[in-house]
């Protein structure tokens, strides 16, 4: 089985501050892989990195056989990447409908004279993207919102909103930049629900950063620890959250700063025996 | 020799740019919005000192005029960010740029008006006074100019540097909302920025109205400053004085070098374009991109 | 209030929701098409000419509104970009082309020439794009005074006649035809706007307003989308500018100031940016605005023998209402239009602050 994404000694500086040095990773087709880490660990730097949003100094990013670096961030959602934001993106003086059906813009066949005259091919397309974003809507119970304005909306919905847009695009590879962060219990269950489907029943991959351990153990296959933009461990939910490294990049254990960089560092090294044993 | 001249009187023009456009940038980067209004700004400030100061009008001292037209125009900036800015939060930056390119052409109507829309020229102690020097004629004033946009430039440079206020509104426009939660009273910052940049406006208003003659429509000068804001790259104030001083310098000089019709006039905006094209930030860029 | 039941997914794609509202526009086209008819009956067309003219706004106010209101960017040299329809149009009429393709032509030509001015900043932050359509503008009058020997520049330009298969319209000798042809290009142009709007292209220009960053998550490229959307209005500025020399007859490098770039934008601004109805409100209200002004002025004088005749007091008292719009009515005429209808729908439900946006922090678009 090769590896759907793979990201092999990525570094990204900014100004002086490295955000992300020398991490590699591979998600396997179909699996659910979770990257996690405390703040200012590297994580959203590494989906900025995927999304083509940065370009890292060093290292290589591939996608199913293509150089993603080769590309702006435009062209990454038509190899069948989408993403959602931490901060949730939305188009906020647009419906709910009208966002999920710009997340079918890779799918868009017209061009703008064929839109300008609404031809029978245009019109067609429409009806085409309408019934794929309705089956995201039925799938994430969005149908109270249809025609809401994204302004008006709590924020839980948006978040589902953004995951749907995410969707509409059918994707390979799902990125969710903390799916559940901000939501409720009962939300946040019912993010894991359509997580585990999404990888399941639609068979898209998934990579996501989360900080609730409780979502992460539930959903993801494989974890990978970042801490200081470095990799710390590599494995199951289990492993990593037993992982020294991971325990005192969390907690920290000497109280003093310079003994977890050691460990940081050890933890390195340790994640690369992991690594090789996982293969 | 001629060519000294040219340039000094280059570089004077290029200091009165580059004043304009650090009134820009100032408010810029404080703000994320644009004052289009700033060149009127700078014409307002002009007026207000010509109007104490010339004997057709008030004809008070000059050094009394300068600090309080300096005075009128901060508190005419922070009363515009007060009064009319603020009540704007939420509308989107297009809006606040047609607002202030609306009061631009209030401010001019209301010159126009006051101070009749003839060409007027400040009358200052130095005017007319000049350095010859082995052919050389170095007009006073336009000494003045480049003295004074140094020392300009030095104390606003001490002030963000070294003074509480001054980091402060640095922090203010580095990042709204962790200044808020440390404290800062941002928008009061805000409208104190807007206030510094009426101050720096009214400078160069001084500064060109002593040079030559202003009318009200000499507000369109902000539009060559922008330019400069521009090729300096936007957010960068020694990038705007750096591009102002570009515009006044091209402009000259392309005037005695290309023999066409209209050539000085479009010289700064050509410069414009070909920054844009081949190194888009400005000379001195800064990241643009937003995180996410 | 209205509940439509939508019974098929072309419920929501089609141009009207609901046969209410597919009636009350036919009675609206029905009652322009009539218009000359009255007009003819009376026989005096002057009141037919000054329609016209808010109709020729309304062209370039609908390509505005697409460029300001659904894509977010701001153009301060719309005039420049009806100043190069206009005179394209009139050197392709001299040159021999026919009308029909010579018009076309002209609406192209300005499309082109101004995305190939703006494609350079278009990849940069929208106040580019404001900067660089106002050095436009401003510098509009110096071209065309460079350009004399084709464009006759300070002595002017005469617009040739109208001339469809032999037919010749001439706005003086014919108003009521010459109304015709300007209704024909508003209807293909609210055609054209509509659309676009509910096609892929509409929504790929909301996204990039909305959010530049999400609209490239989702494969939108930036600088395409923004090209497009400045293509369609310079295009539609160039039709309007090639009638507006049809009905001046004669333009000169004052015609196409700074001042018209203004009181474009704000015709959008009062109209209510983001609604095809505002570029015909706004238009409507710039058409009045120097007609209220006018009469205003012969009225003092023969009433109380004040004359005013202050240079700017126009373009000052366009900008006062400018600023007073932005601050208390920021989604113009039509937004006030439908708080309106709301709270008579809703009555006695309506909240004051049921359309007002929400107070944000700055959204910064710089990383540090």
């Amino acid at each position: 089985m090769s590896a759907l994404l793979s990201i092999v000694n990525a570094t990204q500086r900014f100004g002086g501050v490295v955000a992300v040095k020398n991490v590699s990773l591979d998600v396997q087709e179909g699996e659910v892989f979770a990257l996690v880490g405390p703040n200012g660990a590297g994580k959203s730097t590494l989906f900025n990195l995927i999304s083509r949003f940065y370009t890292p100094a060093e290292g290589s990013i591939t996608f199913d056989g293509h150089n993603l670096l080769a590309l702006t961030p435009d062209k990454v959602p038509s190899l069948g990447i989408a993403r959602t934001f931490q901060n949730i993106e939305l188009f906020e003086q647009a419906t709910v409908l009208q966002n999920l059906l710009v997340g079918r813009h890779r799918h868009r066949s017209g061009n703008m004279l064929s839109d300008l005259l609404f031809t029978p091919s245009t019109r067609r397309g429409e009806v085409a993207h309408r019934e794929a974003v309705e089956e995201v809507i039925d799938f994430l119970d969005l149908q109270a919102f249809r025609d809401k304005m994204i302004a008006g909306l709590p924020y839980g919905v948006r978040k589902v909103v953004e995951l749907g847009r995410a969707l509409a695009t059918k994707p390979k590879l799902l990125l969710l930049d903390e799916p559940a962060s901000g939501l409720s219990v009962e939300e946040t269950q019912d993010m894991a629900f359509w997580i585990e489907d999404i990888q399941k029943q639609m068979g898209i991959t998934v990579l996501m950063v989360e900080h609730d351990m409780g979502l992460v153990s539930a959903v993801s296959s494989r974890v990978l620890a970042l801490a200081e933009g470095q990799e710390l461990a590599t494995g199951t939910p289990a492993e990593v959250q037993s992982h020294p490294a991971v325990i005192e990049a969390y907690l920290g254990t000497s109280g003093i700063q310079k003994g977890g960089q050691k460990g940081g560092q050890k933890g390195g090294q340790k994640a690369q025996n992991d690594k090789g044993a996982a293969a | 020799m001629e060519l000294v001249q040219l340039l000094l009187s280059g570089l004077a023009n290029g200091c009165v740019y580059g004043l304009i456009a650090l009134g820009f940038v100032l408010i810029y980067k404080a703000t994320e919005a644009v004052n289009f209004a700033q060149g009127d700004f700078m014409m307002i400030g002009a007026f207000i000192c010509l109007g104490l100061t010339n004997t057709d009008f008030m004809a008070w001292s000059f050094w009394l005029a300068v600090p309080i037209t300096l005075i009128i125009m901060g508190v005419l900036g922070y009363l515009f960010d007060w009064g009319v800015l603020r009540q704007m939060s939420g509308q989107s930056q297009v809006s606040i740029v047609i607002l202030t390119i609306a009061l631009g052409f209030i401010l001019r109507f209301a010159a126009g008006t006051i101070w009749s829309h003839e060409p007027q020229s400040l009358e200052t102690p130095f005017a007319g006074q000049d350095i010859r020097s082995g052919g050389v004629v170095l007009g006073i004033d336009e000494i003045a100019i480049i003295v004074v946009t140094m020392v300009l430039t030095l104390l606003l440079y001490l002030f963000f540097s070294r003074t509480k206020l001054g980091v402060a509104m640095q922090a203010a426009s580095q990042n709204q909302l962790a200044a808020y939660y440390m404290g800062i009273p941002v928008k009061r910052m805000q409208s104190l920025v807007w206030g510094l940049s009426g101050v720096v406006a009214a400078v160069a208003g001084i500064l060109f109205a002593s040079k030559g003659a202003i009318d009200p429509s000499a507000g369109l000068l902000g539009i060559k400053a922008f330019a400069a804001a521009a090729i300096g790259g936007f957010g960068s104030l020694p990038g705007a004085l750096l591009g102002g001083l570009i515009v006044g310098l091209v402009e000259p000089l392309s005037a005695r070098y290309f023999d066409a019709p209209g050539v000085s006039q479009m010289a700064p905006y050509a410069i414009l374009i070909a920054v844009l094209i081949f190194r888009p930030g400005g000379l001195f860029s800064q990241t643009q991109k937003k995180k996410v | 209030m209205r509940f439509v039941f939508k019974t098929s997914y072309d419920a929501d794609i089609r141009l009207y929701k609901h046969g209410a509202q597919l009636f009350w526009y036919t009675l609206l086209l029905v009652i322009m098409l009539c218009v000359p008819l009255y007009f003819e009956w009376t026989g005096d067309a002057y009141l037919l000419g000054e329609i016209t003219a808010v109709l020729i706004f309304a062209i370039v106010g609908m390509g505005l509104m697409m460029l300001t209101g659904q894509t977010g960017l701001a153009s301060l040299g719309h005039a420049a970009f009806m100043a190069i329809g206009c005179y394209a149009n009139i050197l392709l009429l001299q040159a021999g082309v026919p009308w029909l393709i010579a018009f076309p032509m002209a609406g192209l030509i300005a499309g082109v020439v101004g995305t190939l001015i703006a494609l350079p900043v278009l990849r940069l932050h929208g106040v580019y794009l404001a900067l660089a359509t106002l050095a436009m503008s401003i510098l509009t009058g110096d071209f065309i005074v460079l350009f004399e020997e084709y464009t006759g520049g300070v002595s002017g330009i005469t617009a040739p006649d109208i001339s469809i298969f032999g037919y010749e319209i001439n706005k003086y000798a014919n108003p009521y035809a010459f109304y015709y042809v300007v209704l024909a290009v508003v209807i293909l142009g609210v055609f054209a706007h509509q659309n676009i709007l509910r096609s892929p292209t509409g929504r790929s220009f909301a996204a990039v307003r909305d959010s530049e960053i999400s609209a490239q998550a989702m494969g939108i490229n930036l600088t395409r989308t923004k090209a497009k959307s400045f293509f369609f209005s310079c295009t539609m500025a160039g039709l309007a500018g090639a009638l507006f020399g049809h009905s001046a007859g004669y333009v000169t490098h004052e015609t196409f100031d700074i001042v018209m770039s203004i009181t474009l934008l704000l015709m959008i601004v009062i109209g209510g940016l983001g609604f095809l109805h505002g570029a015909f409100l706004g238009a409507i209200v710039v058409g009045l605005i120097p007609v209220i002004i006018a009469n205003g002025r012969s009225l003092l004088s023969t009433s109380m023998g004040i004359n005013i005749n202050i240079p700017g007091l126009e373009s000052a008292l366009f900008a006062a209402i400018l600023i007073g719009f932005i601050l208390f009515e920021p989604m113009g005429l039509y937004g006030r239009w439908l708080k309106i209808r709301t709270y008579f729908e809703l009555f006695p439900f309506y909240r004051k602050d049921m359309f007002k946006r929400q107070k944000s922090y700055l959204k910064t678009e710089r990383v540090q």
